[in-house]
């Protein structure tokens, strides 16, 4: 007891005698540099901590996708996810992150920054690593969008050439028009003062109308149009694990939206709620849509529908008020089933609903980021909105079609007829998802 | 010695196994089974578009009894397992011509 009495002694009073021993005067400005510094090293926390939040979005992709499709392609969904993250990671780092966020002297992309080497060493500013690792994941969430789009059917191989080409050149150009300024670039598309705080358009539009292309070009799963056209279904084999994948979706969206700020601030308090809220009205609307129209509450239309409110408050969750935020995510929600439907009848397979969840109600939020806009609306703002929407879709659709017909031309995109019944995971890895349990169908 | 098969809804199992259990039938054999018959599967909705599953879960229970026992064993379970509607299912009785238990070696009526 004696020496533990000595101990707590010796160690309050080395601080003391520390203290007393240099002869601190704050003045105001140190004061001010020590408030600075502390809010510095706060931005560095939240950032980093909301692209954890961000890069466990991976995690719900890859379980959405896989619940969503058939036992004998969750391989092949898995090692997507899989891929296109560390593929794209890469991508990003070499090449992506300079041309989105380097010095623009056109307003059409970056030039320099590539390879990281705005970086001084590990004694000069570190906040271009927490900045790159944010956007890392952000651009691994717009290429991942993908993989559920072109599910069951297309080749591994041409998968991975397209993951990288998406990080490294579709999403970064695209994002130096409205984001360069960020860090040391500036586009075109932001000077004209488009709104997309979180990438309602520059990530989710971006990803959504790479799908459209990569489903228009590898076609339909065999058996999912008869003969007369009718819109046959093919029903995923583990809806419990895309239910769960929503989930960890939504929680990642707290790091998605909030963590656009880069600051540890009181603001994020307001885009938490407004995210939140706009999810929970998607889910609410998506289900009753669904169950007027097919007459039963739809477990698969509801979980695209809170997905399809957070895409929505995704552009305005910052602008925006939270009523204004049950709007939007309201008529996400409509929109995404009836989005489904449509896209269905037109004969374009979209096994996860990604063309309407991202493509879709990204479009919708950005348009709805300018109307709820809470400093006001004019036409000037809803212009802006609408240049951003279309520039977006001519973009990532025309690119993503030119690089997917690219593919398919050379390697391949499509597998084989026998293989597609077999399943990708048996032709395209070898392996089964599921061993010692027999997968029909 | 009959072997009599039924294949029935999946949800009167219990129903099942606790009649023939009244009857002093000490075993038998379920599995898990698929299929179709004059019902012609039943439709389902998913994301929007309806689909039919053609072959609808059943399960197949068998038990071997002595012949003088089958006209009961048949009463027990249509009395257990009938519902009145359609899908109910089907018994099937099968001759038999030879048991044996594996354990003792016994044989035909012994062994059942």
């Amino acid at each position: 007891m004696k020496k533990v009495a000595w101990a707590l002694a010796l160690f309050f009073t080395i601080p003391v005698t520390a203290m007393a021993g240099e002869d601190v005067v704050n003045t105001i400005t140190s004061n001010k540099e020590a408030i600075d510094l502390l809010q510095g090293n706060l931005n560095y926390v939240w950032t980093l901590i909301a692209a954890c939040l961000v890069f466990f979005m991976q995690a719900g992709f890859a379980m959405v996708e896989s619940g969503f499709t058939r036992a004998k392609s969750a391989v092949n969904i898995m090692m997507k996810n899989l891929m296109d993250f560390s593929m794209g990671s890469i991508a990003f780092w070499a090449i992506g992150f300079g041309l989105m966020f380097g010095t623009s002297g056109t307003g059409w992309f970056g030039t320099d920054g590539f390879f990281l080497s705005g970086w001084e060493g590990p004694d000069g500013d570190q906040w271009v690593l927490a900045f790159w690792m944010f956007q890392c994941v952000f651009a691994a969430t717009a290429a991942t969008i993908v993989s559920g789009a072109v599910a069951e059917r297309t080749k591994f191989s041409g998968y991975l050439i397209y993951s990288i080409v998406l990080c490294a050149f579709i999403y970064p150009v695209f994002g130096s028009w409205a984001w360069g300024s960020l860090l040391n670039g500036g586009g075109w598309l932001e000077g004209l003062g488009f709104i997309d705080f979180a990438g309602s358009t520059v990530v989710h539009s971006i990803g959504g109308w790479a799908a459209l292309a990569g489903a228009i070009v590898s076609g339909p799963r065999l058996g999912k149009y008869g003969k007369n056209g009718e819109v046959r279904a093919i029903p995923g084999h583990n809806i419990p694990m895309a239910a769960i994948g929503v989930f960890i979706l939504w929680l990642g969206w707290f790091g998605f939206n909030p963590g656009s700020t880069t600051t540890g601030d009181s603001s994020i308090a307001m885009i938490f709620v407004t995210t939140n809220l706009s999810a929970a009205a998607g889910a609410i609307c998506a289900m009753f849509t669904s169950w007027i129209m097919f007459k039963k509450p739809d477990i698969g239309m509801s979980l695209n529908g809170a997905l399809a409110g957070l895409v929505g408050i995704t552009a305005g969750c910052a602008n925006v008020s939270p009523s204004s935020a049950i709007i939007i995510g309201a008529i996400s929600g409509v929109l995404v089933v009836l989005s489904v439907v449509t896209i269905d009848k037109m004969h374009i397979d979209d096994p996860v609903g990604a063309i309407s969840v991202h493509g879709v109600c990204g479009a919708w939020g950005t348009l709805a980021a300018g109307l709820f806009n809470m400093g006001g609306t004019n036409v000037k703002i809803i212009t802006t909105q609408l240049i951003g929407i279309g520039a977006a879709f001519v973009w990532a659709f025309g690119a993503a079609f030119i690089l997917f017909k690219v593919i398919d031309m050379t390697i391949g995109l499509r597998i084989s007829k026998e293989d597609e019944m077999m399943g990708v995971d048996i032709t395209e890895h070898g392996a089964h998802a599921y061993n010692d349990f027999q997968t029909l169908n | 010695m009959k072997k009599i098969e039924a294949i029935i809804k999946p949800f009167k199992l219990d129903d099942l196994k606790e009649g023939l259990g009244e009857l002093g039938i000490t075993g038998m054999t379920i599995s898990e089974v698929k299929g179709f018959g004059r019902q012609k599967g039943h439709t389902e909705i998913y994301r929007g578009a309806e689909y039919v599953v053609d072959f609808i879960p059943k399960i197949k229970m068998e038990t071997v009894v002595k012949d003088d026992m089958v006209d009961i064993v048949i009463d027990k379970i249509l009395s257990s397992v009938n519902t009145g509607s359609i899908g109910d299912g089907k018994i099937f009785v099968i001759p038999i011509e030879r048991i044996c238990r594996i354990r003792t070696g016994e044989t035909d009526n012994d062994a059942i």
